[in-house]
């Protein structure tokens, strides 16, 4: 399988603070990367460093320009950035996604209108596509987000802490909605909660300065304490998740 | 006898300030309220004193001194605020008073003619001069231009700024452009509306807009006609009783907004009382 990008012994900081160092990785088409790791140890850094917004220190990023180029990135960020109360509606949210490819002063054709109609039924929004954001329930608006993040058909989706403001039931179907996206696209998400994720995902990147990376969906405390990482394997009810191992 | 077209001076003088008036601070007023930066620009404008102050001791044009103080506290705030040096709320509310007492303080050093201050705070149409006219005209050509352009990279910027980061090395460039605009057109109509009320020129008109919708441009449209009444209202009122101009256009404005406000909470009340009896009767 061909690979989308990689980083080699890359660095990374906010001035003198280093947040990221010596970091490798590598990324396939079709991925489900889960991005663990503590507060503040370099999780959304790593995803800025991928979106060119933070300039590395040292070491390299690399596209495969035949597969991906920073065009074809979708990015969810952490939901609190868009003003809820802006005179902008659903389908003009959703539109921005295209942005990146257009110039500053482009219009939207109306085959972008019915990309953006397309996206609007695929996340189950019908009917929404001219409501206002602060009409929407909290995982309403994390699909317009999404597909905000999708329109562009991206070749990798980005997503920064999807799991936060959205109640369980919401958040199985969006978790089965990636899985399908999964099927067009590489995802790499940053969570701090293993334990949703660990069932649909591919592999683990515990980023905590440094970053290792856990090639299988399933993971323990002692991997976690072997990498470094000092978060907490939890377990959820009925969702699928990782058992936490017996204390002795 | 010489003739120009403001010998009918007051009616035509009016009419294309009224409509200048209401298409600037439509454009500008849609993006400051929308953005929530209403005390950002209010800051903007009372700096723009100092520069009026300023022009008045050096004897240059008053209006070319309060420009350039605009602009710079524009962008000065929107570089503090870029960089998160200092807290936004305090600069703005530091440059505010500054702005003000650097204008007094020069006005009062400038020897000789003292300049009506009420004019300069509270606006006159008597002040107002031809080339006021042409610089607001010229303002709206630009504006219109500039948000048609630009519509869509400005809405996307102005609602959602990390993100516009992630697709646009412009994102800071058109902050600036945007602020120092708005700015430009607070400055221009400081003639007209005076330094305390300009704000409100703004403000309100947009808000006015927003009870009939919540769509970006026709906010813009709802506005300068919400603008364009008050204004010229506004105009008659204070030839007539010979108050000064930008408070009875601010007091027009006021007038319209709880009109219209009231108007939709009675007609909703009313639908309402008549959906109740309807369902009422047909219970029975």
């Amino acid at each position: 399988m061909a690979y989308l990008f990689e980083m080699n012994s890359l660095s990374a900081s906010y001035g003198a603070n280093v947040v990221l160092q010596d970091v490798d990785l590598k990324v396939y088409e079709n991925d489900f990367v889960g991005v663990i790791g503590p507060n503040g140890g370099g999780k959304t850094t790593l995803l800025k460093v991928i979106l060119g917004l933070v300039k590395p220190l040292k070491g390299r990023m690399v596209f495969n320009n035949e597969l991906i180029n920073g065009n074809s990135i979708g990015y969810l960020p952490q939901i609190s950035t868009g003003d809820i109360n802006y005179p902008v509606t659903v389908t003009d949210i959703i539109l921005s996604g295209l942005m990146i490819r257009k110039g500053i002063i482009s219009g939207m054709s109306s085959s972008d209108k019915n990309k953006a109609h397309a996206v609007i039924d695929e996340l189950g929004l019908s009917g929404m596509s001219a409501s206002f954001l602060s009409e929407l329930s909290g995982g309403q608006m994390q699909r317009v987000f999404l597909g905000r993040a999708i329109i562009g058909d991206p070749k990798l989706l980005l997503l920064d802490e999807p799991g936060n403001f959205v109640d369980t039931t919401f958040e199985n179907d969006f978790y089965e909605k990636l899985k399908d996206l999964n099927n067009r696209m590489a995802i790499l998400m940053v969570s701090h909660d293993v334990g949703t994720i660990s069932s649909h995902i591919k592999s683990f990147a515990c980023v905590n300065r440094s970053l290792h990376y856990h090639p299988s969906h399933e993971i323990t405390n002692e991997d976690l304490l072997a990498y470094g990482c000092p978060i907490q394997l939890i377990t959820h009810g009925d969702v699928p998740h990782t058992v936490l191992k017996k204390h002795i | 006898m010489e003739t120009s077209i403001f010998q009918y001076g007051f009616i035509i003088k009016g009419l294309l300030g009224a409509i200048f008036a209401s298409i600037t601070a439509g454009l500008a007023g849609t993006y400051v309220v929308s953005k929530r930066m209403v005390f950002l620009s209010g800051g903007i404008t009372h700096a723009s004193f100092g520069g009026i102050g300023i022009g008045y001791f050096i004897g240059i044009n008053p209006v070319v001194g309060a420009a350039v103080f605009g602009i710079l506290s524009a962008l000065g705030v929107e570089y503090l605020s870029v960089k998160q040096r200092i807290r936004e709320d305090s600069a703005i509310g530091i440059l505010w008073a500054f702005g003000m007492a650097i204008g007094i303080i020069f006005i009062y050093l400038t020897p000789g003619y003292t300049p009506n201050l009420m004019s300069y705070l509270f606006g006159s149409i008597l002040t107002v001069s031809q080339a006021d006219i042409i610089a607001l005209g010229i303002m709206s050509a630009v504006l219109i231009l500039y948000f048609g352009v630009f519509y869509r990279t400005i809405l996307y910027i102005s609602f959602d700024e990390v993100f516009a980061r992630t697709y646009s090395s412009y994102v800071d460039v058109f902050k600036y452009v945007t602020t120092s605009l708005i700015a430009l057109t607070i400055v221009l109509n400081i003639r007209m509306a005076g330094v305390v009320l300009v704000i409100s020129l703004l403000t309100i008109p947009p808000n006015i807009a927003m009870l009939f919708t919540r769509v970006y441009f026709k906010i813009v449209i709802w506005s300068v006609i919400a603008g364009f009444i008050g204004t010229a209202t506004g105009y008659v009122i204070s030839y007539y009783a010979g108050i000064p101009v930008g408070a009875t256009i601010i007091f027009t404005l006021v007038i319209l907004w709880v009109l219209v406000k009231g108007t939709i909470h009675l007609t909703g009340a009313i639908t309402k009382w008549n959906n109740s009896r309807h369902f009422n009767h047909s219970k029975l």
